[in-house]
């Protein structure tokens, strides 16, 4: 970085601090606006969650604890295991989710890279679509195919996992159908990328050599794709961890995640303080899992 | 080339059943006569008829225009301004460790932490001010929020596609700062400009969960109506108008695609 003092020429002879000053007026409106509608907006989620409720559901600015003590399950009867149950099945099924999209974009990632070149935009194209297509939609699109008179439904009802004539939600399998439909793309697109770019002849050595299916894939192809992974984690979790829309339609009151738990606090419940502690809580689970994630694919040199 | 075992090519087969079958399912029914359920009726398009005499829904339609656009707009103008205010100058290190994770905080936010902290900040302002009741602007203000990053990260990768020596050219050739950024930056920016405005305007039309909680009792989308209704129960009427939102996201995303690969592509190759 040149210093302040030396000038440099830009077409005129200025000094840095000259250009530095014109460049804030572009700068900052986007700084100021990032700054004020989420930074600051950020801190004053923690603040709130110190804050008490007050009687018509206003934010009461007195400094408490109460926030926190119901958050691990403390409230008016003592102690119960609801609020802890709603975080360890929000972790639980982001985790599953993660996992089971990671696993079935495997076979779409090599799917999509062995295309032929000129029907690759088609495919892709078509992997794009449902992405693109609304959250809201896509989730309850589900409520047709997994009602009674479908397959799915009678399939279920032949093993006796369900009652026959019933649907299959609201269940935690239509939540996990949910979660995955909704967030394989999010892992297949990075993964795409790495698996079109793959240098084939370590695959072909592998064999060479007898390697099995397993082998194969163990020291030539997730070596060359887990830092696509390691993206598509990212991409998937965060996300995953906070979801309501698809636990309320598909999963029901059973099922509730901690998203749809903040989710409430902002609506029919109307209690700011809690609902910003839980938002508090689901933050740090999240950073804390990201971060334990990154450190153990440091090794591996994420993108 | 085709390396890929038959049995990766059935699962990814199925894979893709598995992305669209609930969506064709949505289009099938939506021309269903029966309203029951699952229960085929006969085919009928009143469901579309009935779509354009439903107020309700034809303002829902507008406000996710109306929001889609206006927050576009000045997510584009603010967010290419942050990318080349980014380069314009020589930024030291002690500046690039505050601005780039401001910028990079409303890629990585969750979503509902996002919305739960600007409605608390609504809230905060209103019990001071009584300004930003919740309504359609305080949706824009959080469409904006959330595309200004995306737009500069656009506008920037287009930057630097392009490189510093044609405006050091201008510069050479006493281009005034004014002259050389309209004259010279804009116009090379305007793929980068286009692709962060159309990923911009993609992301507010699919966004759900941030008009949910910004939203007033009378600024509702149609995400936000579809939510509603799905509660009520699902009827031919929500597929018939889920059909005609896919076809549009369809549409745009093909637009999305285009103005993205033109802004791949180096200046030089369109001259």
């Amino acid at each position: 970085m040149a210093d302040n003092n030396d000038i440099i020429y830009n077409g005129e002879l200025v000094s840095p601090k000259v250009l530095r000053k014109r460049a804030s007026v572009f700068l900052l409106p986007g700084l100021l606006w990032i700054g004020f509608f989420l930074a600051l907006p950020c801190f004053g989620l923690i603040a709130v969650s110190f804050a008490e409720r007050s009687e018509y559901g206003a934010v009461d600015w007195i400094f408490t604890f109460e926030n926190m003590k119901r958050l691990v399950g403390f409230d008016l009867f003592g102690w119960s295991a609801d609020n802890f149950w709603i975080l360890a099945r929000s972790v639980m099924v982001a985790a599953v989710s993660t996992g089971l999209c990671i696993a079935l974009s495997y076979p779409l990632a090599f799917f999509l890279a062995s295309r032929p070149a000129r029907n690759k935009g088609i495919w892709m194209a078509l992997l794009l679509v449902p992405f693109w297509t609304n959250l809201v939609i896509r989730t309850y699109a589900w409520l047709i195919v997994l009602a009674p008179q479908f397959p799915p439904a009678h399939f279920a009802a032949r093993f006796g996992w369900i009652q026959p004539g019933a649907p299959l939600y609201p269940s935690m399998i239509a939540v996990y159908i949910g979660m995955v439909s909704t967030f394989l793309p999010f892992v297949a697109l990075p993964l795409y990328t790495a698996v079109d770019k793959l240098d084939w002849s370590l695959v072909e050595a592998s064999r060479d050599l007898r390697a099995g299916f397993f082998r194969t894939f163990r020291h030539a192809i997730w070596p060359q794709t887990k830092a696509a992974v390691a993206v598509g984690i990212t991409l998937t979790l965060v996300p995953a961890m906070g979801m309501f829309v698809v636990p309320d339609m598909l999963g029901g009151a059973k099922y509730m995640l901690i998203g749809n738990l903040i989710q409430q606090q902002f609506g029919t419940s109307r209690d700011w303080p809690f609902g910003a502690a839980l938002s508090l809580a689901l933050m740090t689970i999240t950073l804390a899992s990201l971060l334990l994630f990154n450190r153990n694919s440091e090794k591996g040199g994420v993108q | 080339m085709n390396r890929t075992h038959p049995w990766i090519n059935f699962a990814a087969i199925l894979l893709f059943m598995m992305l669209y079958l609930p969506l064709l399912c949505v289009v099938i029914f939506s021309f269903n006569a029966s309203r029951l359920g699952t229960q085929w009726g006969g085919f009928t398009l009143h469901w579309y008829t009935d779509l354009f005499h439903n107020e309700l829904i034809l303002r829902a339609a507008m406000n996710t225009l109306i929001l889609a656009v206006s927050s576009t707009l000045i997510a584009t103008v603010v967010g290419t301004a942050l990318a080349i205010g980014l380069q314009m100058a020589p930024w030291g290190k002690k500046a690039r460790r505050v601005f780039e994770p401001l910028l990079n905080l409303p890629v990585v936010t969750p979503d509902i932490i996002f919305a739960v902290a600007l409605v608390i900040a609504f809230g905060a302002v209103r019990a001071l001010t009584g300004l930003f009741e919740l309504g359609m602007p305080t949706m824009i203000v959080g469409h904006v929020t959330f595309q200004i990053a995306f737009v500069a990260l656009a506008v920037r990768s287009r930057l630097r596609l392009i490189g510093t020596e044609v405006q050091e050219a201008a510069c050479d050739l006493y281009a005034s700062p004014s002259y050389l950024l309209r004259t010279v930056i804009l116009p090379l920016l305007l793929p980068g400009i286009l692709a962060g405005a159309m990923l911009a305007f993609t992301l507010s039309l699919d966004d759900f969960i941030i008009s949910f909680f910004t939203a007033g009792p009378k600024s509702i989308t149609l995400p936000i109506y579809i939510f509603a209704s799905v509660h009520r129960g699902v009827t031919p009427e929500i597929h018939a108008l889920s059909t005609l939102v896919m076809i549009f996201t369809i549409f745009v995303v093909l637009l999305l695609r285009r103005s993205e690969k033109q802004n791949s592509q180096k200046p030089e190759e369109k001259l």
